[in-house]
Order: structure tokens, then C-alpha cells, then sequence
């Protein structure tokens, strides 16, 4: 059934059931944008289960799209420079924080197809995340180095977390910023080669926990999606570090020492993304730093169990949500290519080239379809992750972040 | 950094001192160049379409850490007022090599000596 609604490539070539109802979307979407009027009038009422946006990364603005018969629902402009932007989702799916590279937060409303309230909370920022109630959004900044959280209702400044890890330096840049259980933000600071935990008990004051020492330049972090361990990737030496949330008075543990040693690793064109968790069983799946290499660890003893030769440097490693596939996109000079792994036999079983600078993946909630974008195709592309088809192909502006509601309801994201 | 950044536009200002007695249109002409005049004599070697090609991956593979803008990100910013001071031939080795302990990379395998060039010049103004 959901075959038979997706079918077509784009709204106006398609004679499927429910064509008319897409096209009827196009039209009203279209017909707006032209009027400069960015509301979108949902016919009745409509829930964002199956909402999402693409980041137009060049031009500041975002696509507003669904999933059920995966076409554009409306533009929304004037966010600023959304170079690495990333958004998370309010807990109630309506809204969408939209975190950009000029330290502009945008809180935009879905089902009005608009930017609500917005400030610019800092000169250059790297992403977020919202809180376990979803009443706090916390912001990881690179310049001033730290975390700003915000009241995600209003976006009033709740704290400010500097990110000053010894005195006469400045502060450090940020990144890996999570969500956790108990109420609790986590982040990794670039600079300073240090994990911090903050508690958001009483939100203007963050109880800070400092884990020092944990490695030379961590460069992005993820949290498991039981909220259980933390571990944040390691530019300046091989290794990981590995943080039990649980047990966070053990310290933080290195793995994966050395991985790399004795091989002179690649330059890295691109800076590998540790999102989400790509784990299928007991198995854990990260992009090796500087090597055409997947990584596979055991969950249980947190040793390297197996590596797998991949067509460049991993930039995302993402699991189908069944955990059966593992999708990986690659820095330049691969960046036209995709790959899938088989988890269960860590083969590559298919190889995709959707086009020039694929930069991101976001699967559909049950794994049936998988969002990429091809930033100098100008495109996003959906595709059938059991045929590997192509499905359907959208017009966007040099695309880059892909974000689906249903990550309001996921730990980590 | 900013004592040579002070250094040029106190030479800029001695100049223009020197040029009010010139007339207006002269003046504004001179305005309208940018801070360090082109050194002379260096053929960019590089194609339209190429150059082209070369500001897209400035802006979108070096935005990547720089910045879109060039505000910097993981990078440090490239914003043309701070390449004032540094040398066309320092930028292009840069670009070319990369710095080591940091994460910038050598960009020699996609680009020849003058396309590294001219994007040492395009940071700082001085294509046409």
C-alpha cells in the first residue's frame, strides 16, 4: 500500500492513488510561496508524524516535507547561514529547532510552515539538542566556546555553560552536544580534550561534572539510544572516548587505542559525523578517522571486532532503524557514493551513486525509505531500502541536513 | 595580527593623505581597490569555467569548516580583512599542505600549484 502511494517521482508525473491529493498540496504549497506567504493551510486538522525538513544550506532556508507521499510542503526562509545546520524537535513533534552555523536558533512551527521566534545566541555554533522534558534547548557553541540553554518556549537564555577549561586560554570550542536521561546535557570540548556532564535539575544553575583528559580533539560524540553510554570520536589520536551515563563516577574509558597505529592515516577532507547509533545486535559501527574503513565494535566488551573496507573515508555511518543495513556516505573525493553494509555478514552488499556531494541520510522512521541529499545535484532523493530504487527526487537548494519528526521521541537526538 | 593590519591601513591613510590633493574621481577610484594592490605581472592560469568551479568548492568544501560566509567553524575564519597580512604564497601553502596538528588537510590532490594560488587570492580580494 505504501508502494503504491509513493510511486511517483514527483507530484505532477504521477498517476498513483492519492496523485490528485498530492498534486492539490504542490499546487497550494507553490501557490503560497509565490504570494511570499509562507503558511501553508493544512486542509483540517493534520498531525507531523510524518513531517520533516531538508536544510538548503546556501540559501538559509528550509524545506518543508512529508513522508507519506514524500513531496514539499512548503519554503521557509530567513534563517541565517545554515552551513552544518542541524535541528531537533519539540517533544510534541509541532516544532522544529533549527540550530545554524551564525549562532541562530529558529524555533519553526511545522503546521504554520513558519519561523516563530529566533535569536542569535552566539557568533558561531555547531548544533544542539532539547532536553528530556523538552523544556530545555541547549545550544554548543564554537565562538564564545560553551553551551547556551535556552527555555524552548520562549528561547529566554536559561544558562550559560562557558566552556573554560583552564585559566588564561580561551574558552573551548563544542561539540557532541546530547540530550540524556535525567534531564542531562553531555558535551565534548574540541579544545580542551575533556567530556562534560550537565545536570539541568534546576536549570539556571547546571551542575557540572568535568571528565578531563579524555583524548586530543574529540570531534563529534553520540549517545546510545537507551541513553546508557556516551562516546565522542577522537580526531587528534586514534580511539574513542567511552562514558557509562550510568556510571558516570568510573570515568571515562578509552577504546579503540590505536587502531590505526603504524599506518599513516589519510588527510581528512571531511570530518566524519557520529550521529545517531549504528548498531544492529550487540554490534557498533563508526567511521574510521582518515581510513577507507568502517569500524565494528562489540557492545558488551567494547573491543574492535571487525573493520570493513568501505569506498573512501566514512563521513555517516547510520543503521536502518531494523539494524539489518548499515549506510555509509563518504568525504571527497567519494562523495558521489553510497554504500551498504549487510550487519549480520559486515559485507558491502550495494553500492549507490546518487550524485555529486552527498551529505546526509535520514531514514523514515520504520526503515522502509531512506532521505539523501546531493547538494551540487540540488536534490534530495528517497529511496527503497529493500530495492534500492529510487522513489521519488525533490528539487532543493545545495541540501544538506535531512531531519524527521520522529527524532522529537528519540534520546540522543 | 591586528599590528599588521594597523601597519596596512596606516599605509592606506598615508596614501590617501597624499592623494587629496588629487581629484575626487581619482580618489574614489582608488577606494574601490582592494587594500594590497595585485602583484604584478602573475597570470592566474586558471579558466573561467575553473574559476567557477574553484569559488563553489571554497564555498562549500571549505565552508564546510570554515564557514559558508568564511565566519570560520572548526576552522578558524577566512574573512577577507584577516587575510590582510597574510602572504599570497602562505595561503597557498597552506591550502596545498594543510597545518599540521590541526584539522586542516593538503588539498594538493585536487588542486594544481595555481589553482592553490588563486584561491590564496580569491581570499584575499585580488581576482578579477
Amino acid at each position: 500500500m505504501t508502494q503504491g502511494m509513493k510511486t511517483g517521482l514527483n507530484p505532477g508525473s504521477s498517476s498513483a492513488p492519492g496523485a490528485g491529493c498530492r498534486k492539490g498540496w504542490g499546487y497550494l504549497a507553490a501557490a503560497l510561496a509565490l504570494a511570499g506567504n509562507l503558511v501553508f493551510a493544512a486542509p483540517g486538522p493534520r498531525g507531523t508524524g510524518d513531517l520533516g525538513i531538508v536544510v538548503e544550506r546556501g540559501a538559509g532556508s528550509l524545506r518543508l516535507i512529508e513522508t507519506s507521499g514524500n513531496t514539499t510542503l512548503a519554503r521557509i526562509e530567513g534563517l541565517g547561514d545554515l552551513s552544518h545546520a542541524s535541528a531537533v524537535f519539540s517533544r510534541d513533534s509541532r516544532y522544529a529547532f533549527v540550530f545554524g552555523r551564525d549562532g541562530g536558533l529558529s524555533k519553526v512551527d511545522l503546521l504554520e510552515g513558519q519561523v516563530v521566534r529566533r535569536v542569535v545566541q552566539a557568533g558561531n555554533a555547531i548544533g544542539g539538542a532539547i532536553s528530556q522534558n523538552g523544556r530545555l534547548v541547549a545550544v554548543s557553541n564554537y565562538e564564545p566556546g560553551g553551551v547556551k540553554v535556552f527555555d524552548a518556549e520562549t528561547l529566554d537564555l536559561v544558562a550559560d555553560i562557558p566552556a573554560i577549561y583552564q585559566e588564561g586560554k580561551p574558552a573551548s570550542k563544542v561539540v557532541g552536544l546530547v540530550d540524556a536521561p535525567g534531564n542531562r546535557f553531555v558535551f565534548s570540548l574540541w579544545d580542551g580534550g575533556e567530556i562534560w556532564v550537565a545536570d539541568m535539575t534546576d536549570p539556571a544553575k547546571p551542575g557540572i561534572t568535568r571528565h578531563r583528559g579524555v583524548g586530543r580533539q574529540p570531534y563529534d560524540a553520540l549517545v546510545t539510544p537507551d541513553g546508557h553510554f556516551y562516546i565522542a570520536g577522537l580526531f587528534g589520536e586514534d580511539g574513542m572516548a567511552l562514558l557509562d551515563l550510568w556510571h558516570p563516577e568510573k570515568g571515562v574509558r578509552r577504546i579503540l587505542p590505536g587502531y590505526g597505529r603504524g599506518e599513516e592515516p589519510l588527510p581528512v577532507y571531511k570530518m566524519p559525523h557520529l550521529e545517531g547509533w549504528a548498531v544492529a545486535g550487540r554490534r557498533v559501527f563508526v567511521p574510521a578517522i582518515g581510513r577507507h574503513e568502517v569500524l565494528v565494535i562489540d557492545q558488551d566488551t567494547w573491543a574492535e571486532v571487525g573493520r570493513i573496507p568501505v569506498a573512501g573515508q566514512p563521513v555517516f555511518v547510520m543503521a536502518r532503524p531494523d539494524g539489518r543495513q548499515i549506510w555509509v556516505n563518504f568525504a571527497l573525493p567519494d562523495n558521489e557514493r553510497v554504500q551498504v553494509i549487510d550487519a549480520e555478514t559486515l559485507a558491502v552488499i550495494h553500492e549507490l551513486k546518487p550524485g555529486k556531494a552527498v551529505l546526509h541520510m535520514e531514514f523514515e522512521p520504520r526503515g522502509e525509505e531512506v532521505w539523501i541529499s546531493v547538494r551540487d545535484e540540488d536534490r534530495v532523493d528517497v529511496y527503497d531500502t529493500q530495492t534500492f530504487a529510487r522513489v521519488a527526487s525533490i528539487p532543493a537548494d545545495k541540501p544538506s541536513g535531512i531531519f524527521l519528526t520522529d527524532r522529537a521521541h528519540r534520546i540522543g537526538l | 595580527m591586528p599590528l599588521g593590519l594597523n601597519k596596512v591601513i596606516g599605509w592606506t591613510a598615508g596614501i590617501g593623505a597624499v592623494l587629496v590633493i588629487l581629484s575626487g574621481a581619482s580618489l574614489a577610484a582608488l577606494a574601490a581597490r582592494p587594500l594590497v594592490p595585485d602583484p604584478p605581472g602573475i597570470a592566474s592560469g586558471v579558466s573561467e569555467d575553473r574559476a567557477a568551479a574553484l569559488r563553489h568548492f571554497l564555498t562549500q568544501d571549505c565552508g564546510s569548516c570554515h564557514g559558508l560566509t568564511l565566519g570560520g567553524g572548526l576552522g578558524p575564519p577566512l574573512r577577507r580583512e584577516l587575510m590582510v597580512d597574510k602572504p599570497v604564497p602562505y595561503l597557498a601553502y597552506t591550502i596545498m599542505n594543510g597545518l599540521h596538528g590541526t584539522a586542516m588537510p593538503p588539498w594538493s590532490a585536487f588542486l594544481t600549484p595555481e589553482e592553490g594560488e588563486w584561491l590564496a587570492r580569491e581570499l584575499k580580494g585580488m581576482n578579477p
